[in-house]
């Protein structure tokens, strides 16, 4: 028996005519549907920061009334809240901790993983790819699994209760994660420049010092943006190891000195977490293609 | 031209020792060295201790380590606060994991058409990953204060809760229509919901504060999954006459579930072992320990309590979970290898 | 200016089943243009990275200058290479690129410029100098790594495909180029192909290889008249060598494609016989291929487009090979079984 033949017929001008008709209802409907939801996943996740940036600016009287609607300045801004911020709390204290712990961890990550990436890379032949996933995956093991011992040895370190504890800690996990990033960055790299400078007469590491670093640094950029960013995240070694508060950094600080006691200060305390908050979020969202292309272990190409 | 190189002698008499450095057997153990040392230091040997400590009866004041055999387990399993805070961090796990997978779907999806303003939108809905976790945490415990929450206010203005002080009945367009759904003070009668101040509700907003933390990580692998599918299969499927829903679920669905089990992997390893939600929003794990979770507990044991080895007792029951997820991702990043 | 000489020279990848290179022996003299020529993966690259110290060999010894350097990394054999990528240096400008190697042996900054004054002028690319790798055509690239290989004047020249990055026009004119300037410059030189037109065309003497293994070094004309086995006679020529079995004698016969003419242009009787089936003519302009089979196998003829052929395609004629066009091949091992001339 012959296969049954089945050919599209062309339409006619009418279900043509339908046919448009109904695509543009379809794209309507489409597009209030993709508006609609972008919407309510941004609220979702802007709400907490939108609250935070209209609280900084109340004055008490408008703020602490329940009847005062919330979405709107009853009173006129004001900035007292973010001067009392800078002029009666430990706020300044703590940005300058974090600083100087930033700056430390920063350069202890890029002295360790530059070397260890680039070995990995092209150094330990098939052997490099596994370790460098395994070193990925130290990167998981949760602080809170090990601030118990770990605060052991910061005492032991003699660091215990100064911001010097987490700039031995921190690169615990900022080397892990950036070793991890850099080694993606130096397999782009063609090995042929390297070569060809060992060829010119350097030696590997001039090598690497005269042409891998060099084209490498939007590299080396990322690892600086994420050590940073994974410091300035980090909330549970820093609660664990540091008491005193001349020695805390901004994310413990702000949330265990400025809301001790029954007072809380909510327009200077949101102040205190939208100033770090939000440069935070501007430079990691420049890199988060970056931070993604390592999270999924290569699962995705390009 | 110029004759110096003629006369450059190849290895005449050259110091091989000099070389060692260029040596790859060499070079490659010794660029590895500087993290290989800071994790084993402050990673392998602070894991091994935590074992140490867990089977030892150390405190803050005496930390000897004398062996006490599973003392530490037996008396942690015994006291109740462990049982709730192993059932809180198990089902906020899964619970607002299976939640962001369905969400990050959707939003992937969202992330993925093009529309006005998807550069910001983009921004916006990352915030929560983006941010230090501790000054997120601190918006929402604002967000969901007692009194002054806004929620409440719009909550208040809808009919949904009773009236604050002042006018007796709220009446507006929106109000009617709520009452006339029969839906008038659903949230109770008073003038706040009280979102932290009741157990089942502070539970339900510590699992909120968590789907919102990792919604944007799920979305943005999901998303550079998306962009992975060739798009010839996405215009070979459009030529064929799929449509919308055809697409979704024999193409992108298919084709991203290895790139979701990873996102849910993440998922699960970032919430199973958090401690800075129910720290900071519910002050500690309250009302009653009722959102207590393991990491919380071993850490009011271990660093406030001074009993190192209870602490880490309750910290080991993280790790079985760690080591699945890193046995799982193992899995996946070799399949995608031979693939 | 140096020979190299590879001794005994074998590679094993780790993990990597059998040798990439397998007990080689190759010697150049002094001032040769020496081509390794090979399918790709045949490891010819491999070869060529350890001489040039990128690679550690497993076993065997490398001689530049009659020393040997299998131990002593790159930078202390005084050689240059020139990457098929041109491997420049992307964040230099070409000046510092061609000065890079004079920075290393730390020469005077007066030397230097000098040294490149001379190298792009002989090269061409003065104008160039102020200019990113980036900004650079194909062909300048190129010139530019063979100033920067020529800056340093070193001991030996290695090549690794450097004109399959050129479009075809350019790649003959650049062939014609390098080989001149090789002959200006005088130092030895190993280039790595796998394109038998640039061998054929630029080399003194060309090593083919294949499967980590060199099957004959020779001339070009001894290489293509007398090739030693039937992976040489086949992968040089094109069309390749034909290949037809002789039930007698139980070998095989290999001669050319223009070497097979009718039977009838065939003067004399030292020629010898076959039966050509033809099943399609090919015009290509300056000649014209006939395809066809004897007995079982396909033969090609070639000839002169304007040559004047009473073949008519689906007819069999009477074809012929002079003898001593004819090769002689053993049908197991593919080695000759007739005197050769010119082997390694």
């Amino acid at each position: 028996m012959a296969a049954p033949v089945y050919r599209a017929s062309l339409p006619d001008a009418n279900e043509l005519a339908r046919e448009r008709r109904r695509a543009r209802l379809r794209r309507f409907g489409g597009r209030s549907v993709l508006y609609s939801a972008a919407s309510f996943f941004t609220l979702f996740a802007a709400l907490p920061f939108a609250w935070m940036l209209l609280t900084v600016f109340k004055q008490n009287a408008d703020l602490y009334d329940p009847n005062h609607n919330p979405f709107l300045y009853n009173s006129p801004p004001t900035l007292d809240n973010v001067r009392l911020l800078f002029e009666q709390t430990q706020y300044a204290t703590f940005i300058r901790n974090t600083v100087f712990v930033s700056v430390f961890v920063v350069v202890i990550t890029l002295v360790a993983t530059v070397p260890a990436a680039y070995s990995l890379t092209r150094l330990a032949g098939r052997w490099g790819e596994s370790l460098g996933i395994a070193i990925f995956l130290v990167y998981l093991i949760p602080p809170t699994l090990l601030f118990i011992p770990l605060s052991r040895v910061v005492a032991e370190l003699g660091v215990r209760n100064s911001w010097w504890a987490m700039v031995v800690v921190y690169p615990s996990f900022t080397i892990p994660f950036c070793t991890w990033l850099l080694m993606g960055f130096f397999k782009s790299i063609p090995w042929d420049i390297e070569e060809q400078a060992m060829i010119d007469g350097y030696s590997r590491l001039g090598a690497i010092w005269r042409t891998v670093l060099p084209v490498s640094i939007p590299g080396l950029l990322t690892v600086v943006v994420f050590s940073l960013a994974l410091t300035l995240h980090e909330f549970v070694y820093a609660l664990a190891f540091v008491t005193s508060s001349a020695e805390k950094t901004i994310s413990i600080g702000v949330t265990t000195e400025l809301i001790r006691g029954d007072v809380y200060f909510w327009q200077s305390l949101m102040a205190a977490a939208a100033i770090v908050a939000i440069p935070v979020a501007i430079l990691y969202n420049l890199f988060l293609d970056r931070f993604i292309a390592g999270f999924t272990l290569g699962a995705v190409k390009g | 031209m110029s004759t110096s190189a003629q006369v450059v002698p190849v290895a005449a008499g050259v110091d091989r020792r000099r070389y060692w450095l260029d040596r790859e057997g060499v070079l490659g153990p010794l660029l590895l060295l500087p993290t290989v040392v800071y994790i084993i230091a402050l990673v392998g040997f602070p894991l091994v201790l935590a074992v140490l400590y867990s089977v030892s009866d150390a405190t803050v004041g005496d930390q000897s380590l004398d062996f006490v055999g599973l003392r530490n387990f037996r008396a942690a399993i015994g006291d109740g606060t462990f049982r709730v805070a192993l059932r809180n961090t198990v089902a906020f796990t899964l619970v607002s994991q299976l939640i962001v997978m369905l969400l990050a779907n959707l939003l992937a999806l969202v992330l993925s058409a093009d529309f006005h303003g998807k550069r910001l939108v983009r921004f916006l809905v990352m915030l929560p990953w983006t941010t230090p976790v501790a000054l997120g945490v601190l918006g929402w415990l604002w967000t969901l204060d007692n009194v002054y929450s806004p929620i409440d206010y719009a909550f208040r203005q809808m009919g949904l809760l009773g009236p604050s002080i002042g006018p007796l009945r709220v009446d507006n367009p929106v109000s009617d229509v709520v009452r006339w759904l029969g839906l008038g003070s659903v949230f109770g009668t008073g003038s706040n919901v009280l979102w932290l101040a009741q157990p089942a509700l502070a539970q339900l907003s510590v699992l909120l504060v968590h789907v919102w933390r990792t919604l944007p990580l799920a979305t943005v692998i999901l998303l550079a999954g998306l962009t992975a599918i060739p798009q010839d299969v996405k215009d070979a499927a459009n030529v064929d006459g799929a449509g919308f829903f055809r697409q979704l679920f024999y193409i992108r669905i298919p084709l991203l579930l290895p790139i979701m089990a990873v996102a849910f992997l993440y998922g699960i390893v970032f919430t199973f072992t958090d401690m800075t939600i129910p720290f900071i929003l519910t002050n500690r794990g309250g009302p009653v320990d009722s959102t207590q979770v393991l990491a919380s507990w071993a850490f009011i044991k271990g660093i406030e309590g001074g009993s190192l080895g209870e602490g880490a007792a309750v910290a080991i029951f993280l790790f079985p979970v760690m080591a699945g997820v890193a046995a799982l991702m193992l899995r996946l990043a070799r399949r995608t290898e031979t693939s | 200016m140096a020979a190299i000489e590879a001794r005994g020279i074998t590679k094993r990848f780790d993990g990597g089943g059998g040798a990439a290179v397998d007990g080689i022996d190759l010697a150049s003299t002094d001032g040769e243009f020496l081509v390794l020529l090979g399918p790709s993966g045949c490891g010819k690259t491999t070869l060529l990275r350890m001489i040039g110290g990128l690679e550690p060999p497993t076993a065997g010894d490398i001689l530049i200058g009659g020393r040997v350097v299998t131990d002593l990394p790159p930078r202390a054999r005084h050689i240059a290479m020139v990457f098929q990528s041109y491997a420049l240096y992307p964040h230099m400008t070409v000046f510092n690129n061609i000065a890079f190697p004079l920075q290393a042996a730390k020469l005077p900054k007066e030397t230097q410029k000098q040294k490149v004054g001379w190298a792009s002028g002989i090269l061409g690319i003065d104008h160039l100098l102020d200019r990113k790798p980036r900004q650079l055509s194909g062909g300048q690239r190129q010139r530019v790594a063979l100033a920067r290989a020529l800056v340093r004047e070193p001991n030996v020249f290695l090549l690794d495909e450097p004109l399959s990055n050129l479009d075809a026009q350019r790649r003959a004119s650049a062939r014609d180029e390098l080989q001149q300037f090789q002959r200006r410059v005088g130092t030895t030189t190993l280039y790595v192909t796998h394109d038998q037109v640039e061998a054929m065309g630029m080399g003194d003497r060309i090593a083919v290889m294949d499967q980590g293994r060199i099957r004959q070094v020779g001339t070009p004309l001894e290489i293509y008249d007398d090739p030693a086995d039937t992976f040489v006679a086949t992968f040089l020529g094109s069309p390749p060598m034909n290949l037809i079995p002789d039930g007698a004698s139980g070998l095989l016969f290999g001669f050319r494609p223009e070497h097979f003419v009718p039977a009838s242009d065939a003067t004399g009787d030292d020629a010898v016989r076959f039966p050509f089936h033809v099943h399609r003519t090919e015009y290509l302009g300056a000649e014209r291929l006939l395809y066809g089979a004897v007995g079982e196998t396909r033969t090609i003829a070639r000839f002169p487009a304007n040559a004047d052929l009473p073949i008519h395609v689906g007819a069999t004629s009477e074809f012929a090979v002079r003898r001593r066009d004819l090769k002689r091949f053993d049908r197991e091992t593919g080695l000759r079984r007739d005197q050769i001339r010119g082997i390694g």
